[in-house]
């Protein structure tokens, strides 16, 4: 057994109060082009951070090396104690059961009923069928959706599959969530349900990193504001707004 | 892994059969068609085999000795033939039996005037080959024993069967050649069509931290389920067909039985049921391994 690799994996203090930290981390694609050029960036435990910039400006290249979906460059990486740059591929599924992810498009099964979309994250960290028809209804009932959990993801509007899509991040209670474009695909009236909804999770310990172009919100929350431009981290304020480009 | 983890499991992978019934059914039929043209030409290629082999067991080498030859001599002869690795069985048939044989084959009634043995010369002995193919090799060698008059044999119906042995032997390869490669074409692309279809399924559940293992477990087990299906489908019709032909001959062509003797059912299903389902789970199994692997990486 590789003793030295999983220490160099597992940082000593896990629960530190810094939860997210990157070191002059970069990405480039085979094509070349940089998608994040030196990126420092540190999120402590607890925060609510917004990662606002145009398209191309290297947000969704952040949120996949925070997944280990890609892996960077050069740099160095660490997420709740994990070297992300150096973690095996079989212990990636433990990693990511602390990462609640929601999607713009949802990406709920769309074979599976409400319940069962949610009760699938639970059986993946392998909950026994007790706790899966104590956990799934209560938290549905957080998200507002208690009388719908026979409903199939069609039968619901936007705003009801995103909170679907947030129950069903948030059920195995992560230790951060990730929010890409949580309201992008949504009317005005249900994206502020579902930031007051990523607020409260935030009140209640989780870390919540949210990924928008929503300028309205952005500005209206005051939280912690990251912004990137062309892969490079242009401003980072706290109570910050959205910058406009130029 | 939880009792209950894993009667999730399979339950998931009977629900996938149903979940997407377009890829099953296309699944099925891929494998159902190789496997009844497999399932086809296996039950005509062991029937031709099955005749070929008994007409080599007709055909023999009779062996005649030199006139007075000791009876200690003959027997030595026999040894020697009997060691030879080509020789399936060998039959001593003495100067009286040959004469009784030959009566009773050709002169009948006619036979009634002879009051002593006329071919007092035609002791010999009769040998049956393993394989026909080394028929001249061992004629050479009998020739070449002392004692030995003179060795009678067929070679034309020996070069025949050798060469309907090479023919099936080359048209079994060029046909299960084209079988795989037909098979491994279709199946492809259903594969292709099955990635397409549960992409987005295998992505969502890396995102939410599933493992390799539990991604891949439902696939298997619905890959396997339509494999065994899709191998018995074949089997039952090939079985049906089978018998219909085998009635329809014995029916309508009464003498080719006679000279022609075909497998039972139950000869030709004993290899092909486990042969079919090994080959049907198993297409099922690694498809759906493949499948899955393209997107684990996620």
């Amino acid at each position: 057994m590789d003793v030295s690799a999983n220490r160099r994996t597992k940082r000593t203090a896990s629960d530190n109060k810094e939860i997210i930290s990157l070191n002059n981390v970069s990405k480039a694609y085979s094509t070349g082009a940089p998608a994040l050029k030196d990126v420092d960036l540190h999120i402590n435990r607890g925060e609510f951070v917004f990662i606002v910039g145009d398209s191309g400006s290297g947000k969704s290249t952040l949120i996949k090396l925070l997944l280990r979906e890609l892996t960077i460059t050069s740099g160095d990486i660490n997420v709740m104690g994990y070297d992300l740059a150096r973690i095996k591929h079989r212990k990636i599924p433990k990693f990511r059961r602390n990462i609640g992810i929601v999607f713009q498009d949802f990406r709920l099964l769309k074979d599976r009923n409400v319940y069962e979309n949610v009760a699938f994250a639970q059986r993946i960290v392998q909950k026994s069928n007790k706790e899966i028809r104590k956990n799934v209804p209560s938290i549905l009932a957080i998200v507002g959706l208690a009388g719908k959990y026979k409903a199939r993801p069609r039968q619901l509007s936007g705003g009801e599959q995103q909170r679907v899509a947030l129950a069903r991040a948030l059920v195995n209670n992560p230790t951060i969530l990730l929010a890409d474009e949580p309201t992008g695909n949504l009317d005005p009236k249900n994206s502020w349900e579902i930031m007051k909804l990523l607020e409260q999770i935030n009140e209640n310990g989780t870390t919540v990193l949210v990924v928008t172009h929503n300028r309205e919100i952005v500005n209206a929350m005051q939280k912690r504001v990251v912004t990137l431009k062309k892969g490079v981290i242009v401003s980072d304020e706290e109570k910050g707004g959205y910058i406009d480009e130029d | 892994m939880r009792i209950s983890t894993l009667f999730y499991t399979i339950r998931q992978g009977f629900r996938n059969l149903f979940r997407n019934k377009s890829f099953t059914l296309a699944s099925i039929a891929t494998i159902s068609s190789c496997l009844f043209l497999f399932g086809l030409f296996y039950a005509v290629i062991t029937n031709f085999q099955h005749i070929v082999r008994n007409a080599e067991q007709v055909l023999g080498v009779s062996v005649f000795f030199d006139e007075g030859l000791e009876d200690s001599r003959i027997e030595e002869i026999g040894q020697l033939i009997a060691k030879r690795p080509e020789v399936a069985s060998i039959h001593f048939v003495s100067a009286d039996e040959a004469w009784e044989s030959f009566k009773t084959d050709y002169l009948r009634e006619y036979a009634d005037g002879f009051t002593e043995n006329p071919i007092p010369q035609s002791a010999n002995y009769q040998i049956n080959l393993n394989d026909v193919s080394m028929q001249s090799a061992l004629v050479t060698y009998l020739k070449s024993i002392s004692g030995v008059r003179e060795v009678n044999y067929s070679e034309i119906a020996a070069t025949t069967l050798t060469g309907i042995n090479a023919l099936i032997a080359y048209v079994s390869i060029g046909i299960i050649a084209i079988l795989l490669a037909v098979s491994i074409f279709l199946i492809s692309n259903t594969v292709t069509i099955g990635i397409s279809v549960r992409k987005e399924e295998i992505n969502i559940m890396k995102y939410i931290g599933a493992t390799d293992f539990f991604v891949r477990s439902p696939f298997v087990i619905e890959g396997m389920i339509i494999g065994l299906i899709g191998a018995g489908i074949p089997l039952g019709i090939i079985y049906f067909l089978y018998n219909t032909v085998m009635d329809y001959i014995v029916e309508r062509f009464p003498a080719l039985i006679n000279f022609l003797s075909f497998l039972t059912v139950q000869e030709v299903f004993n290899v092909l049921t486990p042969v079919s389902l090994g080959i049907g789970v198993g297409i099922g199994f690694l498809g759906s391994i493949v499948t899955v692997r393209k997107h684990l990486r996620v």
